[in-house]
């Protein structure tokens, strides 16, 4: 059983930076008449940011983190560790956190590494970081995660485009000698590879003429096999199942009870399956805070834009007690426990 | 469980719909009102009602109300 208690580390601050183009799902095209209203309804993406062809992922990472630094007054020559969590790097090699080492201004003695995962990524991330940290060897890390997840969507598929969104985010993560830690549990089942995939492109199925051939596969859904497809019932299925067990898993493993936990953050998948998760575990609307209305389904990004956009000033001035779950592409989730005090949150950033 | 009964679960699932009118052999996605949100909610329902796990192929491969009925029976 993936359970993991990692003590002595603490997140100090996040941050995020959303790209500035905003489109509007009321004005999207492949929608019937009266299906944009039902689609708002039914996943709460109002809008959405997109990146466009010019920024990557890292980019809007890069910008959430040199802020995050600038604020916690870290020197640049003491972070020891980056880990760029995403599906879309910049490149399919070198790893994306080698060009953000070197972009970030940060010392040769830097651990990095990449790591491939989107919807449960940042809770994967903050996993490996935090027990890299935890034995005091390593003191100051910085978890970059985020995605520009509207790069590989067809616009012309309307089961994938309105519902995501770009986003980067910068987690900052430091050694503390009496902190409790984080309390995770981390689980995957490759049986649902297929449920999210880029289906060519990769090793696997290399990139062919045909690859870019586009097909109609309903009214609405035009796309070719570069593109993100999205098996939208087996995800719902999975999350409505999994993401509850997780967080009763972790509760009931490390004796949490769920009504002392001031903020439940769940990866933003969409408003449906994540209003049914939240009633399966009885817990008030109040303590779970939404990022889809603006921003989407950001992938990776969304547990650490949601802290940024929806609970800034609490996670500034109190003292709280959080639950973090994220599931999906893998298909991958897990869950983490911790609590944060006075956190360093600067205002997101638009680029 | 009962037919009687799912079909009742199944009716709620569709905002207007009249159990009454609603049989074993009845087309499902011909049911008034059905959409890609109605199919997650069939699945949800599955979820709520018999604690069971219903796939996307699940729905994909079934054609009637009872072929559901049966594929929730079957996994119970």
């Amino acid at each position: 059983m993936a359970f993991l208690h990692i003590p002595n580390v603490r997140i100090k601050g996040i941050s995020a930076c959303v790209p500035k183009t905003i489109l509007e799902n009321k004005h999207y095209p492949a929608f019937a008449p009266d299906e944009a209203e039902k689609f708002i309804e039914s996943t709460g993406v109002e809008r959405h940011r997109v990146a466009g062809d010019e920024t990557c992922t890292s980019d809007l990472c890069l910008i959430a983190a040199e802020k995050l630094i600038n604020e916690l007054k870290w020197p640049k020559n003491q972070i020891d560790c980056l880990i760029f969590v995403t599906q879309t790097p910049d490149y399919i090699l070198p790893a994306t956190s080698c060009i953000l080492q070197q972009k970030l201004g940060l010392s040769e003695e830097t651990v990095a590494i990449d790591i491939s995962l989107g919807c449960s990524g940042w809770i994967y991330g903050l996993q490996v970081l935090s027990n890299m940290i935890s034995n005091g060897q390593l003191r100051k890390g910085l978890l970059l995660v985020g995605d520009t997840t509207l790069k590989p969507c067809s616009f012309e598929d309307k089961s994938t485009f309105p519902l995501f969104g770009d986003a980067g985010t910068a987690t900052a993560v430091e050694y503390v000698n009496t902190s409790e830690g984080f309390k995770y549990h981390l689980a995957v089942d490759g049986s649902g590879f297929n449920a999210i995939i880029i289906p060519e492109g990769g090793f696997r199925n290399q990139v062919k003429p045909s690859s870019f051939d586009i097909k109609e596969y309903e009214p609405g859904i035009k796309r070719n096999k570069l593109h993100t497809v999205l098996d939208g019932m087996n995800v719902f299925s999975f999350g409505i199942t999994k993401a509850p067990e997780s967080v009763k898993k972790l509760a009931e493993k490390y004796k949490i009870n769920l009504e002392d936990v001031d903020y439940f953050l769940f990866h933003q998948a969409n408003k449906y399956m994540n209003e049914k998760i939240r009633k399966k575990l009885n817990i008030p609307v109040e303590k779970v805070p939404y990022s889809l209305k603006n921003y989407g389904n950001t992938s990776s990004a969304t547990i650490p834009l949601t802290m940024v956009s929806e609970i800034a000033s609490d996670l500034i001035l109190k003292k709280l007690k959080i639950i973090a779950c994220g599931f999906g592409v893998g298909l991958s989730w897990g869950s983490v426990y911790f609590t944060t005090e006075k956190l360093v949150v600067p205002e997101i950033i638009e680029y | 469980m009962e037919l009687n009964k799912f079909i009742e679960n199944l009716a709620n699932v569709f905002e207007d719909a009249n159990p009454d009118t609603i049989k074993p052999d009845t087309r499902f996605r011909d049911i008034e009102g059905y959409s890609s949100l109605i199919a997650l909610s069939i699945i949800a329902m599955a979820d709520e009602q018999y604690n069971v796990k219903l796939t996307g192929d699940d729905i994909r491969k079934s054609v009637t109300v009872e072929d559901l009925y049966l594929i929730i029976k079957s996994k119970m």
